[in-house]
């Protein structure tokens, strides 16, 4: 068994401590939140042992591992703590406010052998993960230009704001939003290194970014469009997608279905030359519980599972976190030029 | 309950397998007008049980419904609580405690909140009750004759362990809407073993059940063995399993599996709903007839 403590039980950190508690190899040791109401339903109605100093909560329960599903801006101080004391990190996205902090944290995960890993879930995804082995393999060519779309309705009219609306603490379109797509753009292609013009617009918020569009490139040249907002009703939820041109083939996917064109006579495995559509059911990983998407699932179970020793923990590391809130950062400062 | 019943995704916009699929579905329904010419079109194929969430648009079609009793005689809705985005939405961008004081109703939470007292178990039962009486108004004067609980909720409570809410939202359904409670989930064989240790035998579940195995936590082998023990009345849904296989198929499989007593499907043509009840009920005739030469 492995003990699992979570500190933050807001959306992120209740929906994962629902599939801990499915899980048959978790124990749940702790749980960490503010709310008094929170903490009462979790003890009263779960039964489980609920703190509201996160420290203390480690201190008295000696977990292996904890999720860290707090808003941003306290995943530095938190995560270096837990690291300090040999503990196991699972961390929700976006991973730092700044990449020098991300930075640290990445050395001394590595410098202690500590299993981390950050909620990035969109790499758990069937169709993306198809994308990826795709593009890797060489199988569309060389790889001319990109396009991350992510759109949905979270912020649709002008209201109260929340740590989400304020800068300082992760909030905003960019951060938490447009992370997604980037950080699939980075894993997909290569990391985003270089920014070439970028808008932060305001739509509805008053102190945050609601839509963000960027030209930029990775290292090699490849140049790539990011087009993301919030503040977009006609999506019932969040859609991330991609497009990939290649010399050899395109392919343009969401999280549902992957689109493929090739153009060379030998495509690969199971394709065929010209389109080809696969969609997420033939695609997605059987899970032994669900809750919103098996790539939630998913990603727990490798850092279970890496914890364990049973799997390399080499998706969503803190190294690569660390390498989207570069490109973040980059974004950010372009838009303020 | 109804051998077909009919479902309401394809109203709004949620299609499983394709994000442009859902746009065009969007455009399609964009009119409650397409919603009833549709739902026509299932009671004339015989289908005569809607099976839908609690988005603001179903309270039109209540409206509809409620003002054509005659045409509407034989018509059942069975409402699946919550309509989850519009929670999920809400605690994005209000928090937990933001979202519950936005919808339940009265000023019941407000005042929990300020007195800062040590609150008595009971009470967030009685929040979930009221949230039930906001989300069941649509249906006043409507036979429901079955509520569910929709999967995220159903599930959220499963993985957390808070069984007491599970069974107390069946207790308030049975008391206060003289109804049966149903369960929907992507996780059969488990919710079922914790509902039947909270003492609720013979529950209505509404699960994914298909010939691809999607959506069935898992796996394939342990829900065929769990249908096979009859222990709950099922209503299998997905039963094309995100259109991963051909309609004919799916329909055939699911037909033929023992204990299922419904048939849960969605469409947007006068072709497939038709196709699709001809479909299931060929393979029922079928079964009949093999029976009886048994």
């Amino acid at each position: 068994m492995v003990r699992i403590a979570l500190i933050g039980a807001g959306k992120m950190g209740i929906s994962h401590l629902s599939i801990l508690g499915a899980h048959p190899e978790v124990e749940i040791v702790g749980v960490c939140d503010t709310s008094k109401m929170v903490v009462d339903v979790l003890k009263n109605y779960s039964g489980y042992n609920c703190y509201s100093d996160y420290e203390k909560m480690v201190d008295e329960t000696q977990p292996d591992a904890v999720i860290v599903a707090v808003p941003t801006k306290y995943h530095f101080k938190m995560v270096k703590d837990l690291l300090l004391k040999n503990i196991h990190v699972f961390a929700e996205k976006p991973f730092c406010l700044n990449p020098i902090e991300s930075q640290e944290l990445t050395e001394m995960a590595k410098q202690k052998g500590l299993v981390n890993q950050v909620g990035y879930h969109n790499k758990f995804v069937g169709t993306f993960k198809e994308v990826k082995k795709l593009v890797k393999g060489g199988h569309i060519g060389e790889v001319t230009h990109f396009l991350g779309e992510a759109y949905g309705p979270v912020v649709i009219k002008k209201k109260s704001d929340t740590w989400r609306s304020d800068p300082s603490e992760g909030g905003g379109c960019l951060m938490d939003y447009a992370s997604h797509v980037i950080d699939l753009i980075n894993d997909i292609v290569s990391p985003i290194d270089k920014c070439k013009g970028s808008i932060l617009k305001s739509i509805y918020s008053k102190s945050v970014d609601d839509s963000v569009y960027a030209l930029v490139s990775i290292e090699s040249g490849v140049s790539g469009v990011i087009s993301v907002n919030w503040s977009d009703e006609t999506y019932r939820k969040m859609s991330t997608s991609v497009t990939i041109i290649g010399t050899e083939g395109k392919i343009v996917s969401d999280a549902n279905e992957l689109k493929v064109y090739f153009k060379s006579k030998t495509p690969p495995q199971g394709y065929s030359r010209g389109w080809n559509v696969k969609y997420v059911t033939e695609l997605a990983d059987e899970v032994n519980f669900y809750l919103r998407g098996e790539e939630y699932s998913s990603q727990l179970d490798h850092f279970i599972k890496s914890v364990q020793g049973k799997a390399e923990n080499s998706i969503n590391t803190f190294e690569s976190a660390w390498k989207t809130d570069h490109s973040i950062h980059l974004i950010k400062k372009q838009s303020l030029a | 309950m109804e051998r077909i019943i009919f479902g309401d995704n394809q109203f709004f916009a949620v299609n499983h397998i394709s994000d442009e699929k859902s746009r065009a579905q969007s455009i399609k329904f964009k009119d409650d007008a397409a919603i009833i010419k549709t739902l026509d079109i299932a009671r004339e194929a015989g289908v005569n049980t809607f099976m839908c969430t609690t988005h603001d648009r179903i309270a039109n079609i209540c409206n509809i419904i409620r003002s054509n009793p005659e045409k509407y005689q034989d018509f059942k809705i069975y409402p699946c609580m919550p309509y989850a985005h519009k929670y999920a939405n809400a605690v994005t961008d209000l928090g937990i405690a933001g979202t519950l004081k936005q919808y339940v109703p009265g000023n019941f939470f407000g005042s929990m909140f300020k007195g800062g007292m040590a609150y008595l178990s009971k009470d967030y039962l009685s929040i979930m009750e009221l949230l039930i009486d906001a989300e069941m108004k649509m249906f006043t004067g409507i036979n429901t004759p079955v509520i569910f609980l929709q999967n995220v909720i159903t599930d959220l409570l499963l993985g957390l362990g808070m069984t007491d809410f599970l069974v107390g939202y069946a207790k308030y359904i049975e008391k206060k809407y003289n109804a049966e409670a149903g369960f929907i989930t992507m996780n059969l064989p488990k919710l079922l073993d914790v509902l039947e240790k909270g003492g609720i035998k013979n529950p209505i579940i509404c699960a994914s059940i298909n010939k691809a195995n999607f959506r069935m936590s898992g796996g394939k082998e342990l829900y065929e063995k769990t249908i096979s023990e009859g222990r709950c009345r099922l209503i299998a849904m997905q039963v094309l399993g995100g259109g991963a296989i051909p309609a004919s198929e799916a329909l055939e499989y699911v037909s033929n599996l023992p204990n299922v007593e419904s048939i849960l499907f969605g469409a947007s043509s006068r072709q497939n709903i038709e196709n699709t009840v001809q479909t299931i009920n060929f393979h029922d005739e079928k079964k009949v007839q093999q029976l009886a030469i048994a």
